[in-house]
């Protein structure tokens, strides 16, 4: 790994202060620090936003439970909060790579990176969560631009993220074995205002599946989505599945996380 | 260069590190403690699984400095006055290991198993060994072993 000056920010404000176009902010590091050991990435200053207390946490309200961006994997796994107000969100983040993986990891590390096969992001998607900034508040749609790539400015800190409390919902993956990344994954979400499919793993980046979403409006069941056809046209393909496979999955797993809700 | 104070295996250490310095590697190259072991260097065997501060993690993903003042364990601070800890004790009783090289990751993770959960069931042991792969014994006699260790400790 290439050397770089390591900086532990003691607010927000100094984080956003210290970062440039060639650094980066560390949470977990359950994705910098790999990807700096292989070269992928190298940056001059590294700031850790760890030990920035406002940061972590989770708080419910009467609609939405917030999570700070520093909070771990683990601690939304086992929130009593989470479980009661949104189970299919601490089963997801259970669900994340391994035990020590969850005790590093976290979800503003999570949702910054945007990896393709992440499983936060589709949370995001689906519970309508909006994304706190140190300087704006930003709508997941919006919030997600591509393939390892958000709107987040360099010098933009995630803070929390704001996920409303839908009606009923559930989150079902295909895990690559290796990695526990989704090779596809479904989260559906029942909201008095609408119902969102987020699916992720399926192309470059997470989506919203409008067809989907439109199909189960009319009729919340398992069998409704039987006669959707699903297009592989800009699904990933690569040697854990086909883009064929990957569009037969989005369907069987949307079915699988309708009938879990 | 930052200098950094943590506590491995109860006494207390003060070195001087560079920035990059991962925790794998403070503890191998600089306090010669090899028993935790490198396989990928990129998070995903668990080879070099040690405890922080009561927790699982892989130390080759956690930069040293950004560990000050925590106390690590490593394989080498789970046996006391020369006596195996159970879960090694078990390791070996149920043949729990092959070549050897997985295992500190697989004690020090399956230790931190049975602290939060007493008598895990053959899937909750697979499902926590997740992060820490084998590729000689198949996993069969790991799961005994940790099965083992949960009954008598």
């Amino acid at each position: 790994m290439k050397t770089f000056n390591y900086h532990s920010a003691k607010d927000v404000k100094e984080a956003s202060k210290l970062s440039s176009s060639n650094s980066a902010f560390l949470a977990g590091g359950m994705t910098t620090i790999p990807s700096m050991k292989l070269g992928l990435a190298s940056y001059k200053d590294i700031i850790d936003i760890k030990r920035i207390k406002k940061l972590s946490g989770i708080k419910v309200s009467g609609k939405t439970v917030t999570i700070g961006a520093t909070t771990k994997h683990s601690e939304v796994a086992n929130s009593k909060d989470v479980k009661k107000a949104i189970p299919s969100l601490a089963a997801l983040a259970e669900g994340i790579g391994d035990p020590q993986v969850r005790n590093r990891g976290t979800i503003g590390g999570s949702i910054a990176n945007n990896d393709p096969a992440a499983d936060y992001p589709s949370a995001c998607i689906a519970l309508d969560a909006t994304i706190h900034t140190n300087n704006r508040s930003i709508d997941a749609e919006k919030f997600f631009r591509g393939m390892f790539e958000t709107c987040l400015k360099s010098t933009e800190v995630i803070e929390s993220i704001e996920f409303s409390i839908p009606q009923k919902s559930s989150y079902q993956k295909l895990p690559n074995p290796a990695s526990r990344y989704a090779i596809v994954g479904v989260y559906v979400a029942k909201h008095k205002t609408g119902i969102n499919v987020g699916v992720t793993g399926a192309k470059s980046c997470v989506y919203n599946d409008k067809d989907l979403a439109g199909v189960l409006t009319k009729n919340f069941s398992s069998s409704a989505i039987d006669s959707v056809k699903i297009s592989s046209s800009g699904m990933n393909s690569d040697i854990h599945a086909s883009s064929d496979y990957r569009a037969n999955m989005v369907k069987a797993f949307a079915k699988k996380a309708v009938d879990a809700c | 260069m930052k200098k950094i104070a943590i506590e491995v295996n109860g006494k207390k250490v003060s070195k001087e590190i560079q920035d990059h310095t991962t925790l794998s590697s403070l503890l191998r190259d600089i306090l010669n403690l090899t028993g935790t072991h490198i396989g990928c260097d990129t998070s995903q065997c668990g080879a070099c699984v040690v405890h922080v501060d009561g927790k699982s993690i892989k130390s080759c993903t956690a930069l040293a400095v950004d560990l000050n003042g925590s106390k690590v364990t490593t394989i080498e601070g789970l046996a006391s006055n020369g006596k195996l800890h159970p879960m090694q004790e078990a390791f070996k009783k149920m043949h729990g290991l092959q070549c050897g090289f997985c295992t500190p990751g697989m004690v020090m993770s399956a230790v931190d198993l049975l602290k939060n959960k007493k008598n895990p069931s053959d899937q909750e042991i697979r499902d926590w060994l997740e992060g820490n792969i084998c590729r000689c014994t198949g996993y069969h006699n790991i799961v005994a072993a940790v099965k083992e260790a949960a009954s008598k400790m």
